[in-house]
């Protein structure tokens, strides 16, 4: 299957550009447009290419206007502007759909972004603004209103099918916050033991505060373009080797719908991504060196690497317990910028963002001779997606 | 100290409902839980959709459930959703297999037990909200002690 993939190690990552991470709110006066420009243009300085010459826009997401950031930027034309429909699952596939742009000769050099600007709202109180619908009543009714109260239900059958414990989900809360404290952009900064963990005020059970990720304003760019042009610009291009979108229908609107069979509730839903990754890929879940898992809750995680072969089905819990994440010596060091629990949340291009510093070889808690990274889109409603990068030969 | 699982802020309670969703806020307006069962080949969904996913056929059922079912996942929310409403929490929001109507599930609100009592598995019975122009709002307690 894999000669049928044709995007494999054709283009690469070649830019990268980000604005600083701030706690939610804390960006302003500055506006959303600015962060995102301000990404663009770094992301543009980074890998040497001129701003006005970007012709392509990937998005996920978010409400984008390519048109406006034309004028802002002073960009002359561009050949390519297409957003991965779904909300937080997009963040790896969009970088999959810059790739397809430029093989498909859409456009040379696409630009990949996601900036977040939080007003007053919560993002666990957004879905109960939404205009009520026929489809949402079904949930928030029952007051299932934040996202947060959603993957509660998926985590708790997961303890109850599997014996996943709350010590578990504080694994990965407690070793990616052991990465953000050695991360000078990460907001978290105070280390936190397992009874810190435990004096965390619980939200929805088995979720407490902790195992949440954070409210953070920010943008993060990168700029995508062919393998062939990549080999002549600044930095050591990172390789798309990979990509994966889409979801199975067993799946489909998941959180807001509730009706998964019993052997894919208890999942993150990547079972179908990653199956379609890995058919695209020279390697599997081994020959992975690093992995940015997509983490609004800690639970995800757990669900995630059992989904992407780290461990099998139901011993996600014992599996990071064995310390099998932690930059020190585990087996597949994950979220190694402090990820979106302790680091920032840019809805999953913090991560592409940290992918590419570890391949680079520029990372702030660098993995040895990591050469190829994993990363995932955010478990949500399809489509879904991940992302296989490494650094070229 | 026993917490009783309460109820989610009424504000949420916003019935919007088209051609296919309306008879199962009507039913619980007459306190009678139903499910969409496909009239071609008998296969039950939740919500209800234009179509069956099993055979396409837009023929519909809407039979009367026994009203009872077991928790298939549950959580108990105890931060306040939106401001103002603290006095609201706990409430604990179920996912519940419905008997009769497999494998439809139901996301349904448990009330009115200790919060301490649930766990998975839990056997639970409807009882209904009124909000008003005929329409309900299912929720569950628990059913007996729910074991």
């Amino acid at each position: 299957m894999t000669s049928g993939f044709g995007l494999k190690d054709k283009t690469a990552i070649v830019g990268l550009g980000y604005t600083p991470y701030w706690k939610r709110g804390k960006s302003a006066p500055r506006s959303l447009q600015e962060l995102v420009c301000a990404a663009i243009i770094d992301a543009a300085d980074d890998c040497g290419i001129a701003v006005p010459d970007i012709d392509g826009f990937a998005y996920f997401a978010a409400d984008f206007d390519t048109g406006g950031l034309m004028e802002t930027l002073g960009i002359k034309e561009v050949g390519f502007s297409s957003m991965l429909t779904g909300s937080g699952g997009g963040s790896a596939g969009a970088v999959g759909l810059a790739s397809a742009a430029i093989v498909a000769g859409l456009a040379e050099t696409v630009v990949v972004i996601c900036g977040v600007q939080q007003g007053e709202l919560r993002y666990g109180a957004m879905p109960s603004t939404y205009d009520a619908s026929p489809e949402s009543c079904f949930y928030q009714s029952a007051g299932l209103v934040g996202p947060g109260h959603m993957f509660a239900l998926l985590a708790q059958r997961h303890m109850h099918l599997y014996g996943t414990k709350r010590e578990h989900f504080a694994e990965v809360a407690m070793s990616t916050r052991l990465n953000a404290l050695t991360h000078p952009d990460a907001l978290m900064k105070t280390p936190m033991s397992l009874d810190d963990y435990f004096a965390a005020p619980m939200i929805s059970t088995p979720h407490c505060l902790f195992d949440f990720c954070l409210e953070t304003d920010g943008a993060v760019a990168v700029i995508v373009t062919s393998a062939e042009r990549a080999k002549d610009l600044r930095q050591k291009p990172v390789l798309v080797h990979a990509s994966a979108q889409g979801g199975a229908g067993e799946w489909g609107r998941s959180i807001y719908w509730m009706n998964m069979p019993d052997a894919s509730f208890a999942s993150s839903g990547h079972a179908a991504v990653a199956r379609q990754l890995y058919a695209r890929s020279d390697f599997g879940a081994q020959g992975i060196d690093v992995a940015q898992i997509y983490d609004h809750f800690s639970s995800q995680v757990i669900l995630q690497l059992e989904d992407y072969g780290f461990c099998k089905k139901g011993e996600g819990g014992p599996f990071v317990a064995s310390g099998a994440i932690r930059r020190d010596g585990g087996a597949i060091p994950v979220n190694t910028d402090g990820g979106q629990l302790s680091c920032g949340y840019i809805w999953g291009m913090s991560h592409v963002r940290e992918a590419v510093e570890q391949l680079r070889g520029t990372a702030h808690n660098q993995i040895m001779n990591a050469k190829t990274c994993l990363v995932t889109g955010g478990p949500s409603d399809i489509p879904m997606s991940a992302l296989l990068l490494r650094t070229d030969a | 100290m026993s917490r009783i699982a309460k109820r989610p802020p009424d504000a949420l309670v916003r019935i919007v409902a088209d051609s296919w969703t309306a008879p199962f806020w009507t039913a619980a307006g007459q306190e009678r839980l139903t499910c969409a069962q496909c009239g071609n080949c008998g296969q039950f969904r939740m919500p209800p959709t234009p179509f069956c996913p099993h055979c396409r056929s837009q023929a519909i059922d809407w039979p009367t459930l026994p009203g009872t079912g077991q928790i298939y996942s549950f959580t108990i929310v105890e931060r306040a959703v939106l401001p103002g409403t603290e006095d609201t929490v706990p409430y604990v929001v179920g996912v519940i297999d419905l008997d009769d109507a497999a494998p439809a599930r139901i996301i349904a609100n448990i009330v009115d037990c200790d919060v301490e009592a649930l766990h998975v598995g839990a056997r639970v019975r409807v009882l209904f909200d009124s909000y008003g122009d005929g329409i309900g709002v299912p929720r569950f307690t628990l059913d007996g002690d729910g074991a």
